[in-house]
């Protein structure tokens, strides 16, 4: 038999369920993984084995009381450390919170723990998830599973690589322009950015506030949709939730696709696309339609301008929210200043990365008086252009289909001192994020042994949809089985 | 556009950074890059296009006026740099008192 720590959450499920092993036994399992595979991912910055080992325990009591459980009980998870976790630091990866503990779990977190899922620790990711590969973490970067010279993606690349390689049996990540998609693509694992406002966003410490949402990351669609079950629907705590029903996203994992209408934007596959990579996409969209779906070639013209948009308005809304780390109430505080203002910049200075000051930088420069116009109000027009191509193009089609990412996992220091080219990376993923709208990352081949991610973008508030897809692509195909050896 | 390093510098202080030389160099470099990229917008006919700040649409949400658990002093302070007596500690802002 497999070892428990490559098994999916959804045959970990049903083993517990019928006591073939305990919560105990997976988590141990998991333990000895992260202990002999973490010295070469480095996904974890604070492993919590203590209380996993505690969770496990509980779960397997109250299977014995005959207490009614759910699926993901005795699951082990790994949070991306941008989710507050009451007792537990909570770094951003960042210096500013390197001394951070909350006193309060995020609502995603809260309602896993609940579930009875098993928190293996929190995992890497770029500074206040800005960034594509991890390297703008102040802890260092992770490595990619299938390649630790690699990165891992980003942001959430602590995430991917952790359940990719067998640190964790799921993950919670965070997107705000791709950073649950873009890692999954890299990791050979699957991501999904929910619709904006499906999940809470209480206690995921804002980047981005108009864009950012937590969704899963794991190893096949139907944990996806076991996860989606548990974080989604609506939190008082949270104003931007939507009070919509959550169906059982599981129901939604069967193999059907006919009659299944599929866009092809042509935009994503044009120029600094892989054409290695186009082809692999080509290829899982021939099989769809092999399958019963019918697909042609679309149009999302707004697209061009999504990427400076973007770069407008996640800086603006960053340089607001983190407006709020001035060595006062909590994080770091410079030890010599001058004066309040000279505490505040200091402390900054000290506490941020560079790329960080950089997003701040541009988004106060966006927002100052004069150049509101020509900057921001302008990008947030050009996001109602983005919301209308996509309103036009889920007129006519189920699903949109694209790469994840236009290349396969990049070298770590190949894009670092050239943070512009890290962000055109980011040009597949963006418009999901701008117009809300949710979108799934799915293995859908390999290039010289390193994974590629197949993107499937939905109309809002239809995950059930995605997953109906992904799923049929991913029972017709095998990308999923395969594990890196690591 | 271009911003100058003299521009920049204002903006560092306006963001409450306070950056060496060297860094408010590169960052006048990296920035600049990045604006370049914004000039395409310029060139878009947005006429009569409302903009979008949120993808859904928001509304002011109410509720009852009745009091809840929530954070102790203590837990609030927990995480203060410098406290007294049940407040944070912030340098002197008024002069002469």
């Amino acid at each position: 038999m497999a070892a428990l720590y490559n098994l999916t959450a959804h045959e970990l499920s049903a083993m517990l369920s019928r006591q073939e092993i305990s919560a105990r036994e997976l988590t141990e399992s998991v333990i000895a993984r992260i202990e002999a595979v973490e010295p070469k991912v480095r996904a974890y910055l604070t492993p919590t084995h203590d209380l996993a080992r505690q969770q496990a325990a509980e779960v397997d009591e109250r299977r014995a009381r005959g207490d009614s459980l759910s699926p993901l009980a005795g699951i082990p998870l790994a949070l991306k450390d941008i989710l507050c976790t009451r007792g537990i630091r909570t770094t951003c990866a960042s210096k500013i919170l390197h001394n951070f503990v909350p006193p309060y779990d995020a609502t995603v977190v809260s309602r896993l723990r609940e579930a009875g899922a098993v928190c293996m620790g929190k995992v890497n990711l770029d500074e206040f998830a800005m960034g594509s590969s991890t390297e703008n973490s102040a802890f260092g970067p992770s490595g990619n599973p299938w390649d630790v010279e690699r990165v891992p993606g980003g942001s959430s690349g602590g995430s991917s690589a952790a359940v990719a390689a067998g640190e964790a049996i799921i993950a919670i990540g965070t997107d705000t322009g791709g950073s649950i998609r873009q890692p999954a693509s890299f990791c050979g694992i699957v991501g999904l950015k929910p619709t904006y406002g499906r999940v809470s966003r209480y206690g995921l410490v804002a980047y981005a506030s108009s864009l950012d949402q937590a969704g899963p990351m794991t190893r096949t669609v139907l944990d996806a949709a076991m996860v989606m079950n548990v974080i989604s629907g609506k939190d008082p705590r949270d104003s931007t939730s939507v009070d919509l029903p959550v169906p059982d996203f599981t129901q939604a994992c069967r193999p059907d696709v006919h009659g299944v209408r599929i866009g092809v934007p042509k935009e994503f596959f044009a120029q600094g696309v892989d054409t290695a990579v186009a082809q692999c996409v080509r290829e899982a969209i021939e099989t769809l339609c092999e399958l019963g779906a019918t697909a042609e070639e679309c149009s999302l013209p707004s697209i061009e301008y999504c990427l400076a948009a973007y770069y407008i308005i996640a800086p603006a809304e960053a340089s607001s929210n983190l407006a709020r780390y001035d060595g006062v109430k909590y994080g770091h505080r410079s030890r010599e200043w001058a004066g309040h203002i000279g505490l505040m910049e200091k402390t900054r200075a000290e506490g941020f990365g560079a790329e960080v000051k950089q997003r701040i930088m541009i988004g106060t420069y966006a927002l100052s008086a004069g150049y509101y116009d020509a900057f921001y109000k302008r990008a947030q027009q050009v996001r109602t252009l983005i919301r209308r191509d996509f309103d036009r193009a889920f007129s006519q089609y189920d699903v949109l289909l694209t790469p994840t990412a236009p290349t396969t996992a990049f070298r770590i220091g190949e894009k670092a001192d050239d943070p512009l080219a890290m962000k055109l990376a980011d040009v597949c993923t963006l418009p999901a994020n701008m117009a809300g709208i949710p979108g799934l990352s799915l293995p859908c081949g390999f290039i010289e042994g390193l994974p590629v991610g197949l993107q499937i973008y939905g109309k809002p508030y239809d995950e059930e949809t995605l997953l109906r897809v992904a799923y049929t692509y991913e029972q017709a195909t095998d990308w999923h089985t395969r594990r890196p050896a690591l | 556009m271009k911003l100058s390093l003299e521009e920049i510098r204002k903006v560092a202080l306006l963001s409450r950074l306070e950056l060496e030389e060297a860094e408010l160099e590169r960052q006048t470099k990296n920035i600049n890059d990045l604006l370049a990229r914004f000039e395409a917008l310029q060139a878009l006919d947005v006429t009569g296009i409302e903009p979008t700040s949120h993808s859904i649409p928001l509304f002011n949400v109410m509720r009852e006026d009745e009091t809840t658990p929530s954070l102790s002093r203590e837990e609030t302070l927990s995480n203060a740099p410098e406290q007294l007596d049940g407040y944070f500690i912030v340098p002197r802002i008024v002069e002469g008192i």
